[in-house]
C-alpha cells in the first residue's frame, strides 16, 4: 500500500520527462495517456480488492515506524470507505489525466499540471489509506499545498493568485484547528492509530476534552469540504484549469473534510452535540449552495455551488448519523462524484469547442456535439435526482433520512425539499440550456470534442445509469462496506431502485415539477432574487477579506514598533532581554548556585592571555580610530583562539582564526564603504551603552562562575566521549557531535547559514540597485 | 581591486591555491578523527578563493568557481538532507549514521559513511555562503 501512495509522487518526478518525450516529430503525442496508466493501474489494484475488502468487510492493515519516540507511524489501512475513496480517486484520476493532456495541449505550463496532478493525487490517496492521525495530517496539507498551486495554475493572473491565496488560506487555516483537534483527540484516546481510537467510543464521549476536540476537528473538515461560512472559496477556487476543478474540487479534494468525519463518526459521532452541528450547518449549506447555484450564471460558477450543496448534504447525513442516513450519504457521495466529475468536465468541452464560459451565451449546441449533448443529458438526470438514475436511488434515500431524523427533523425536511427543487432547476439549466434552443453566438465554432476529452464524460455519465439499474450489487461490493465502516456496525439497509410509492417519491415528484416550472422562469427568478446580493456584502468572504486587511495592519504596527532599522536598538533589545531573562533564573534558584572561584592553578601565561585581552578590549573601545578599531578587534579574536587552544579545543581554534581572517577580509571589502569614523552620540547615550556593556559582561561573568560551580545532571560529555569511536567511527569528538550525534542540530545551522547569506546578498544588491537608480 | 595587484602576492598566490584547496580537502576528510571537519575545511577553501580574488579580479575568480556560490548553497542543504536518508532504508531512525569499512589499495583500512557526506554538505554550504558574500561585496565595490 506504501507503493500505492508513493508511486504517484514518483511519477510525479517523470512526468515532465515524459511529456518532454516526442518520439513521433511534433505530431499529437498522448503523453496524458501515458500518465494516465498509472491511476488506471492503481484502479484495477485497488478493484482487486473489491472481493475481499468490499464483499466480505475484510480490513487490510499495513504499517511502518516512522517516529516511534512520538508514536507516529505510517500505517495504512484499506476497509470500505478507504476503498470507495480510492476507487474514485484513481478512477477519476485516469480520466483528469487524458482529459488534461489534449485541454491543455501546447499549454508551455503543461509538464507542470501533470506533476501536480499526480502529486495531489498520491497526496489525496495517503488521506484516505491513513490509519495514522499525523501522517493523515501531513496528507491532508499536501492536498491543500497542491490544490493551491493548482489553482494558482496560470499564475499571471492576478485574480487567480489572489484565489488560489484565499483557498490556501481557508484549508490551512482549518488545518491548524484540525492539528489541534487530532493531538487533543491522541491524547483523549492515548494513541494516535485511527484502529484504536475508533473502538473507544464510550471513552471519547466522556472525556472532558469532548466538545473543544469536536469542534476543532469539525472547524478543519468544514473549512476542506467548503461548508458554510468557508463556503465562498470554493467557487473562486474555479480559476484553476478545468480538470482541475473536476478533480479537486468536485469529486475528490472538497470530500476529504467529508472523509474525515465519516471516518471519526464511530468514534466521535452519535452526541446531541454532533448532530446539532453537522445536521444544521450541513442542512444550511445544502440550502445557501444551491440557491446561490441557481442565482449564477457562469457555468462552473453553477457546477460549484452545485458542489458546495453536494458537500452540505453529505455532512448533512453525517451528522443525522442513522443507519438510513449513513446508507444515503455514502450513496450521494459515489453519486456525486460520478455525476459531478462527468458535467465539469462536459463544461471544460464547452469552454474547449466553443469558448463560452458562461449560460448566458450557450445554446443550441446539441447538433454540433451530439455525443458530448446525450451524455451531459444522462449525467444532468442524475445530478436532478431522476429515475433510473443513481443520483434518484441517493436522493429517494437522502429525503427518507431527513424525514427520520431524530432530531430537528422539521428545519432538515425544509431545507432538503427546499434544495431538491432548487437541485432540478440547477440540472435542468446544465442539462437543457447548452444543447437545445437557439444557436448562441460563440467565438469558436461548436465542434464535437477529441476521443481523449469525452471518454471521461462518457464512461461516467454511463456509470451514474448502470449503477443506478444495479443499485443492489453495488450495496453488496462497494457501499456495505463503507457503510459498516462509517457506522461502525453492519447496517440493515438496502439500496434499491424502486422503493415502492412513498413519500420521499412523493416529494421528488412534486419538485421535479416545481423546479421545471422554476427553471422556465429562471430569468425572472434571479431577478426577484437579486435582493439577495446585498448579503452578500455582510457575508463571510467580507469577514475573510476584512481579517486579510486587519492582518497586514496589524503586522504593519508590528513591524514600525520593533523594526527600527538601527542595529543599536536590536542589540540593546537582545542583549537586555537575556540578561534579564537570566537574572532572573539566577534569582529564583540564588540558594542552589555556587560561585567557584579557584584560583590556584592559574598559570603565568595563563595571566598574561587575560591580560592582552583585556587591553585589547579597552583598545577598541576608546579608539579614535576605524584602523586600530579593526586591529583591535583582530587582537581579541586571536587571543581568543589562543585561549580555545591552551584548554585543548584545537577545533574550535582553528575556528576561530579562519572567521578571524575571513572578517578581516570581509571588512577590507566594506572599509570603503563605511561612512567617516566620527562621534556621533553624545556623552550620556555613550555611558548608557558603556552600562549596558558592562551588565551584560557582568552577567556572563556571573553565569560562567555558576556553571562551573553547580551541577544538576550529570555532565553528557564522558557518554560523547565513551560512544564517540565505538558507535560513531570516529575519534575527534566535536566533529562527531556535529555530523553525528546531532546533526538535526548541524542541518539546521546549515539551513541557518545559507539563509543569513541569502538575506546578506539580497542587502547587497538592493543597495547595488538604490546607487544606479 | 588593480591598485593592490602586486607581483609577490599573484606569484605566491598562484602556487599557495592549491595547496591551500588541497590543504581544505584533507581538512575534510581527516576531520572526523583529527581536529578539521567540514565548517573549518570550508572556510580554508573560501579563504584561499579570496586571495585568488586579491590577486586577479572577480570575472577571474568566478571562472575559477564553474559554479555559482549560491548553487552551491543548494546543492550543499540537498547533499546534506540526503545523507539522512539512507538509514531510512537501512531501518533506523532518520540521520542515524551508516558506515562501510573497506581496504583500499595505498589507503589501507578506510571507512566512508553517511556522516561524510554530510559533512562535504557542511563544506559546500560554508564556501556558498561566504563567497556569494565576499563575491557581491567585490561586485558592489566597483
Amino acid at each position: 500500500m506504501l507503493l500505492a501512495v508513493l508511486s504517484g509522487f514518483l511519477f510525479a518526478c517523470i512526468a515532465p520527462v515524459v511529456h518532454g518525450a516526442r518520439p513521433l516529430a511534433k505530431s499529437y503525442y498522448g503523453a496524458g495517456w501515458v500518465l494516465a496508466m498509472l491511476p488506471a493501474v492503481l484502479f484495477l489494484w485497488f478493484a482487486s480488492h473489491l472481493r475481499s475488502v468490499g464483499l466480505n468487510g475484510e480490513v487490510i492493515l499495513n504499517s511502518w515506524t516512522w517516529i516511534p519516540s512520538l508514536g507516529i507511524s505510517l500505517s495504512f489501512r484499506l476497509d470500505g470507505l478507504s476503498l470507495l475513496f480510492a476507487l474514485l480517486i484513481s478512477g477519476i484520476g485516469f480520466f483528469i489525466i487524458a482529459y488534461a493532456g489534449r485541454y491543455l495541449e501546447g499549454h508551455k505550463d503543461q509538464a507542470r499540471l501533470y506533476v501536480l496532478l499526480l502529486s495531489f493525487m498520491a497526496s489525496m490517496l495517503g488521506l484516505v489509506l491513513s490509519d495514522n492521525l499525523i501522517s493523515l495530517f501531513v496528507f491532508w496539507e499536501l492536498t491543500s499545498i497542491t490544490s493551491y498551486l493548482l489553482v494558482g495554475f496560470s499564475h499571471e493572473d492576478k485574480p487567480s493568485r489572489l484565489s488560489a491565496r484565499q483557498g490556501l488560506f481557508v484549508t490551512m487555516g482549518g488545518g491548524l484547528a484540525l492539528l489541534a483537534g487530532f493531538v487533543m483527540l491522541g491524547m483523549a484516546g492515548g494513541s494516535y492509530e485511527l484502529s484504536e481510537l475508533l473502538s473507544q467510543r464510550e471513552l471519547l464521549h466522556d472525556h472532558a476534552l469532548y466538545a473543544p476536540m469536536l469542534i476543532l476537528i469539525v472547524i478543519g473538515a468544514f473549512s476542506k469540504s467548503a461548508q458554510f461560512p468557508f463556503h465562498f472559496w470554493l467557487p473562486n477556487a474555479m480559476a484553476a484549469p478545468t480538470p482541475v476543478s473536476a478533480y479537486l474540487h468536485s469529486a475528490t479534494m472538497v470530500k476529504a473534510g467529508v472523509y474525515l468525519l465519516a471516518r471519526l463518526n464511530p468514534g466521535l459521532g452519535g452526541t446531541e452535540l454532533w448532530t446539532m452541528i453537522l445536521g444544521l450547518v450541513g442542512a444550511f449549506t445544502m440550502f445557501i449552495g444551491v440557491f446561490l447555484a441557481v442565482r449564477s450564471t457562469g457555468i462552473k460558477k453553477v457546477l460549484a455551488y452545485s458542489t458546495v450543496m453536494a458537500l452540505g448534504t453529505l455532512t448533512m447525513l453525517i451528522g443525522i448519523g442513522t443507519p438510513t442516513a449513513i446508507t444515503a450519504a455514502m450513496a450521494f457521495l459515489l453519486a456525486h462524484s460520478l455525476y459531478k466529475g462527468a458535467l465539469f468536465l462536459v463544461a471544460g468541452i464547452i469552454g474547449h469547442s466553443t469558448g463560452s464560459k458562461d449560460f448566458m451565451h450557450t445554446g443550441g449546441f446539441r447538433s454540433a456535439m451530439p455525443v458530448t449533448a446525450l451524455f451531459a443529458g444522462v449525467a444532468a438526470l442524475s445530478l436532478g435526482g431522476i429515475i433510473p438514475l443513481f443520483g434518484f436511488v441517493a436522493k429517494e434515500l437522502m429525503l427518507e433520512a431527513v424525514l427520520d431524523a431524530p432530531l430537528f427533523s422539521a428545519v432538515l425536511s425544509t431545507l432538503a425539499v427546499a434544495s431538491a427543487i432548487l437541485g432540478v432547476t440547477v440540472a435542468a439549466i446544465v442539462g437543457i440550456r447548452p444543447w437545445y434552443g437557439r444557436l448562441a453566438e460563440t467565438k469558436v465554432t461548436p465542434h464535437e470534442a477529441p476521443p481523449a476529452m469525452l471518454a471521461g464524460p462518457v464512461v461516467l455519465a454511463s456509470l451514474s445509469l448502470v449503477l443506478g439499474l444495479s443499485a443492489p450489487l453495488v450495496q453488496q461490493w462497494l457501499l456495505g462496506s463503507a457503510i459498516t465502516a462509517v457506522h461502525g456496525a453492519p447496517v440493515e439497509k438496502n439500496l434499491s431502485l424502486w422503493h415502492g410509492f412513498n413519500l420521499p417519491l412523493l416529494i421528488s415528484a412534486v419538485s421535479l415539477v416545481a423546479g421545471l416550472l422554476l427553471f422556465a422562469v429562471w430569468r425572472g427568478f434571479r431577478r426577484a432574487t437579486r435582493f439577495t446580493d446585498l448579503l452578500a456584502k455582510v457575508g463571510p468572504e467580507q469577514w475573510y477579506e476584512r481579517a486579510m486587511v486587519a492582518i497586514t495592519h496589524v503586522s504593519a504596527w508590528q513591524t514600525r514598533m520593533l523594526q527600527t532599522g538601527y542595529l543599536r536598538y536590536y542589540l540593546m533589545i537582545v542583549l537586555g532581554s537575556m540578561v534579564a531573562l537570566v537574572l532572573s533564573q539566577m534569582w529564583t534558584y540564588r540558594d542552589s548556585i555556587n560561585l567557584l572561584i579557584d584560583v590556584s592553578d592559574l598559570r603565568f601565561y595563563e595571566v598574561v592571555v587575560a591580560g592582552v585581552l583585556g587591553a585589547a578590549v579597552l583598545m577598541a573601545a576608546i579608539t579614535s580610530s576605524r584602523l586600530s578599531a579593526v586591529a583591535a578587534l583582530g587582537a581579541i579574536g586571536f587571543t581568543v583562539a589562543l585561549l580555545y587552544l591552551l584548554f585543548s579545543a584545537p577545533d574550535l581554534s582553528i575556528t576561530q582564526v579562519l572567521v578571524e581572517t575571513l572578517t578581516v577580509i570581509l571588512l577590507v571589502l566594506v572599509l570603503f564603504r563605511l561612512p567617516g569614523f566620527i562621534k556621533l552620540s553624545p556623552t550620556h547615550l555613550r555611558l548608557r551603552d558603556a552600562g549596558l556593556a558592562v551588565i551584560v559582561g557582568a552577567t556572563m561573568t556571573l553565569l560562567l562562575l555558576s556553571v562551573n560551580g553547580t551541577q544538576y545532571f550529570d555532565s553528557i560529555s564522558s557518554y560523547f566521549i565513551a560512544e564517540s569511536a565505538p558507535s560513531a567511527y570516529g575519534r575527534n569528538i566535536v566533529n562527531v557531535i556535529l555530523v553525528d550525534f546531532r546533526t538535526l542540530d548541524t542541518l539546521g545551522e546549515i539551513f541557518v547559514l545559507a539563509l543569513a547569506a541569502t538575506g546578506v546578498l539580497a542587502m547587497i544588491r538592493f543597495r547595488a540597485e538604490d546607487k544606479d537608480l | 581591486m588593480n591598485n593592490m595587484m602586486s607581483l609577490v602576492l599573484r606569484t605566491t598566490g598562484y602556487f599557495l591555491l592549491p595547496l591551500l584547496l588541497i590543504f581544505s580537502v584533507f581538512l575534510l576528510l581527516r576531520g572526523h578523527d583529527e581536529p578539521g571537519g567540514g565548517f573549518i575545511a570550508g572556510l580554508v577553501a573560501s579563504a584561499a578563493v579570496c586571495l585568488h580574488l586579491f590577486f586577479t579580479d572577480i570575472a577571474a575568480t568566478r571562472r575559477l568557481l564553474h559554479i555559482d556560490p549560491r548553487d552551491l548553497l543548494g546543492w550543499g542543504l540537498t547533499l546534506a538532507t540526503l545523507s539522512g536518508i539512507p538509514a531510512v532504508f537501512m531501518g533506523d531512525p532518520f540521520f542515524t549514521s551508516q558506515w562501510v569499512e573497506m581496504t583500499l589499495p595505498l589507503l589501507g583500512e578506510t571507512k566512508v559513511g553517511t556522516p561524510l557526506l554530510f559533512d562535504i554538505g557542511v563544506y559546500a554550504v560554508v564556501v556558498g555562503s561566504v563567497l556569494a558574500i565576499v563575491l557581491s561585496l567585490a561586485e558592489a565595490e566597483e
